[in-house]
């Protein structure tokens, strides 16, 4: 394994390269599989380069461990908004993620829905391209049009288009108090209305999610609410007036236990240490269930208002008997845990296929980051 | 402003390319007139005009697909225009150019509460997204201060901003997906009404693209429900520093207000003349903005209001009814009004880091004494966007050029210390040639990659965003 101990060593290492590299972080993520490409680790490029509290602005070298940011931020009282999900559970993987690989596979979680996505907080990036030069975009500050922004186009993209080396980002306040509400034994259909008349208020909700089986095995329909004390239960109280119709909303008001709660479902807990594959659905929240009702012997857990289905199928089952059900809806699906890793990624449209082939042969004209990650073959 | 010499050959064909798109489009779509073309021929960057060869206003994706096609064929450089609002010509015609407005795409698609999203027609105005679902209490978040006239296409080119942003985000962070038209008239589709659209992030990446990449005919926007209620306090301070100190300290504490607007004195003095909104006569003056119920506001202004009391404000006004604060709002509302009923101005638009506002204040007002022009500063200072206003007079030869030259000046400070050349307006033909100041060769040559996929003739809106002399290979390599 190559790692680099500056920017500058990383884009020689590129530079000169003859053969295709597996670009990481911490490794804790190996999504879309393994090739037999050298491992090139950005680990070693850690620290922080710029905090600003009082501009929400945070600048760290991408390899420094996640964990790490989160207690700088923490420390200040401010949080990383979107609630980055920590796939080591979910993946049986050891290692220390780090923050450039989060923003690399675009790592959401629960507050997504609320907050925005990995994406909506990346600020600038600077990272090494195909020909092993150090390029830059964005910056530092949260209002910049200058130019096209390549930093979201660089999120989510897998270290196919080029190596993150830093990356600037917005932060927010944490907040004081959480409260979990429950809804008991609902079904999907209704768990999903429920969620959205939740999302659809004025409310605040930074969490909406729905266990078919929850920890006694019943459904569990579960919102979050996040801010001061006395915010959080004025809106408590007025969610349940909002959502009487679905039963006997409780609230649970214990900060800490409400940590843990999101906590498993940002992880996923109930598909760890399980037997089967997991599959990462994006969907319209209405249209989650009727998917989900298409996939036989499949276990779901909803997110995101039911427009995040975490779905644990049999090892092996091929891609079409997920994705077919999408045919109609929209959304895509991404194979998350299992064998069949070349498939992975949501096949697009020729057309976008192509744009998205054109882009990686501009970034990285000698393909040598991730050969058959996100649909390109070297 | 430089812009590329007009293609003789293309000028030549005009009658077959008007021929060409009469037959795709009904006959009062194609304007080609002189007297009529001439409507087109600036945005609200009225320094620059050209009328453009022809200007087209398909009512369909269908139409606007088949004029790109027959402009690709013939290699006519295409201008989309949304509703020409744009401060910084991005749809500033060439005169071998077509113009390709939008305005007729105005319909709602869909409205879906369930799921909280609209679909529109890009054409359609901002504000009016949000009039299409605020009986039912929902709103479109991104507010730029023309969203009476600003057509959500013009958003989504230039990833427009506005004033609640430090909140809600910009068009980027709330745009679930498009359809739009590639220069070769191919259709496509990117994202949904889903999260997150499949593959690399193209959804991100065309926003803010200054129409260089496709034309947007489609929106997928995601709508919010309104907030029970919103209310401002004003303060007052006697140093830009301290009331820089005083947002940095609101920000630390832990509060987000929705918006926090900074005026320095020059505007307040203005806007006080021409609103008469009741402003207090001194350095800085903040306007800070929450959200709630009516104990939540009551509850974020206590601590706001403890914060700007121990810097010994000159003034603290708390709103405490829908008339005062309108009356708090009222002056910034009429800034650029006010500005206008002064003189000619040009309105900058770079972004520095909010701990750099009083260095950056300081420094402007140096600059301003040396051009020997006068600048205003009004500020989104809780994500550190400042537009700051020199006034000029368009009728006194060289004020224009000095102007420019400020403006130029400037914009270079706001990225020396950190920030950048436009936070919401777009780069265009205004700040087109500066961008070698933000950014190196190669960090430019990649952008420009990027054109070269989507749009390898280099036939949509070519003249924008890159400096004329580092997009030349490109335009060249691409006849």
């Amino acid at each position: 394994m190559l790692t680099p101990q500056t920017e500058a060593e990383l884009a020689a290492i590129v530079a000169e390269a003859e053969g295709p590299f597996r670009v990481k972080g911490g490794g804790t993520r190996p999504i879309g599989g393994a090739t037999n490409a050298t491992a090139l680790t950005t680990r070693a490029l850690t620290g922080v380069e710029l905090y600003e509290p009082g501009a929400l602005t945070l600048v760290v070298k991408a390899g420094t461990p996640l964990a790490e940011v989160e207690a700088l931020l923490a420390s200040e009282g401010q949080r990383l908004p979107f609630e980055p999900m920590d796939h080591r559970g979910v993946l049986g993987t050891t290692g220390e993620p780090t923050i450039g690989a989060v923003f690399a596979a675009n790592v959401s979680g629960p507050r997504r829905i609320q907050a925005g996505a990995a994406r909506d907080y990346l600020l600038g990036v600077r990272f090494v391209d195909g020909q092993g030069q150090v390029l830059r975009n964005g910056g530092r500050v949260m209002k910049n049009v200058t130019g096209y922004d390549l930093v979201k186009l660089m999120a989510g993209s897998f270290g196919t288009l080029g190596v993150l080396t830093e990356v600037a980002l917005k932060v927010l306040p944490d907040t004081a108090t959480t409260a979990t509400l429950t809804l008991p034994d609902l079904e999907d259909a209704m768990a999903v209305k429920a969620l959205s008349r939740a999302l659809g208020s004025p409310f605040e909700v930074t969490g909406a999610a729905h266990r078919p089986s929850g920890p006694e095995g019943r459904p569990l329909t579960l919102l979050r609410l996040e801010g001061s004390e006395k915010s959080v239960a004025y809106r408590a109280a007025e969610l349940t007036k909002v959502l009487e119709p679905f039963g006997n909303l409780q609230v649970m008001h214990d900060t800490a236990s409400s940590a843990e709660i999101w906590r498993d479902i940002r992880d996923v807990a109930p598909f760890h240490n399980v037997d089967g594959d997991v599959w990462r659905l994006s969907v319209t929240p209405s249209d989650a269930p009727g998917v989900v009702a298409q996939i036989p012997g499949a276990k779901a857990l909803y997110d995101w208002g039911g427009g995040l289905i975490w779905l644990l199928v049999p090892e092996g089952t091929p891609p079409e008997k997920v994705r077919a059900p999408l045919a109609a809806t929209g959304g895509h699906a991404t194979l998350i845990r299992g064998a069949n890793t070349g498939v992975a990624f949501q096949p697009l449209d020729p057309t976008v296929e192509a744009l998205q082939r054109g882009l990686r042969h501009k970034f990285d004209p000698r393909g040598v980051f991730n050969p058959g990650l996100m649909g390109h073959t070297a | 402003m430089e812009m590329p010499r007009p293609n003789p050959q293309i000028l030549s064909q005009k009658a077959e390319l008007i021929a060409r798109l009469s037959k795709v489009l009904p006959a009062d779509a194609v304007i080609s007139d002189p007297s009529e073309t001439r409507a087109y021929e600036c945005d609200a960057l009225t320094a620059y005009k050209c009328p453009p060869l022809a200007a087209v206003l398909p009512s369909s994706t269908q139409e606007v697909s088949d004029v790109l096609r027959i402009c690709h064929d013939m290699g006519v450089p295409v201008v989309p225009r949304g509703s020409g609002t744009s401060l910084a010509g991005g749809a500033l015609p060439t005169e071998d150019s077509v113009i390709l407005g939008v305005a007729r795409l105005n319909e709602v698609l869909e409205t879906d509460y369930d799921n909280r999203f609209i679909r529109v027609q890009s054409g359609r105005t901002n504000l009016s997204v949000t009039g299409a679902v605020e009986q039912d209490g929902f709103f479109y978040a991104p507010d730029p201060s023309s969203q009476l006239a600003c057509a959500i296409a013009g958003n989504i080119a230039m990833n427009s901003g506005g004033a609640h942003c430090l909140k809600y985000g910009v068009t980027t962070n709330n745009l679930l997906g498009v359809t739009m038209v590639l220069m070769d008239g191919t259709v496509i589709e990117l994202g949904g009404a889903h999260l997150d659209a499949a593959g690399y992030d193209l959804l991100g990446l065309i926003c803010g693209s200054e129409g260089q990449l496709g034309v947007v005919t489609e929106a997928t926007l995601r709508i919010l429900h309104k907030p029970e209620g919103a209310r401002p306090v004003l303060m007052g301070f006697d140093s830009n520093e301290v009331a820089g100190q005083c947002v940095s300290d609101i920000i630390k504490a832990g509060v987000l207000p929705v918006a926090i607007e900074f005026m320095d004195r020059p505007c307040i003095r203005a806007c006080e003349a021409f609103a008469k909104a009741g402003y207090p006569d001194c350095e800085a003056l903040l306007i800070v903005e929450v959200e709630g119920s009516d104990a939540e506001i009551d509850e974020q202004l206590e601590t706001i209001m403890q914060i700007a009391q121990s810097h010994n404000p000159v003034e603290l006004r708390q709103s405490t009814s829908a008339e005062e604060s309108a009356k708090i709002w009222l002056g910034r509302k009429s800034a650029f009004g006010a500005m206008g009923q002064i003189n000619d101005y040009m309105c900058l638009d770079g972004t520095i880091p909010v701990n750099e506002l009083p260095f950056v204040l300081k420094r402007i007002g140096e600059m301003s004494a040396e051009f020997g022009l006068d600048v205003a500063n009004v500020f989104h200072a809780g994500d550190g966007n400042m537009h700051p206003l020199i006034l000029f007079d368009a009728n006194k030869p060289g004020d224009l050029e000095r102007c420019e030259a400020l403006g130029a000046a400037i914009l270079k400070l706001c990225v020396e210390v950190g920030g950048c050349l436009t936070g919401e307006h777009g780069v265009g033909i205004e700040k087109r040639d500066l961008m070698v100041d933000q950014y190196a060769p190669e960090d430019l040559s990649i952008q420009m990659a990027v054109k070269d996929v989507f749009d390898p003739q280099w036939l949509l809106n070519p003249a924008k965003v890159f400096p004329l002399a580092a997009s030349e290979t490109h335009r060249i390599a691409a006849e």
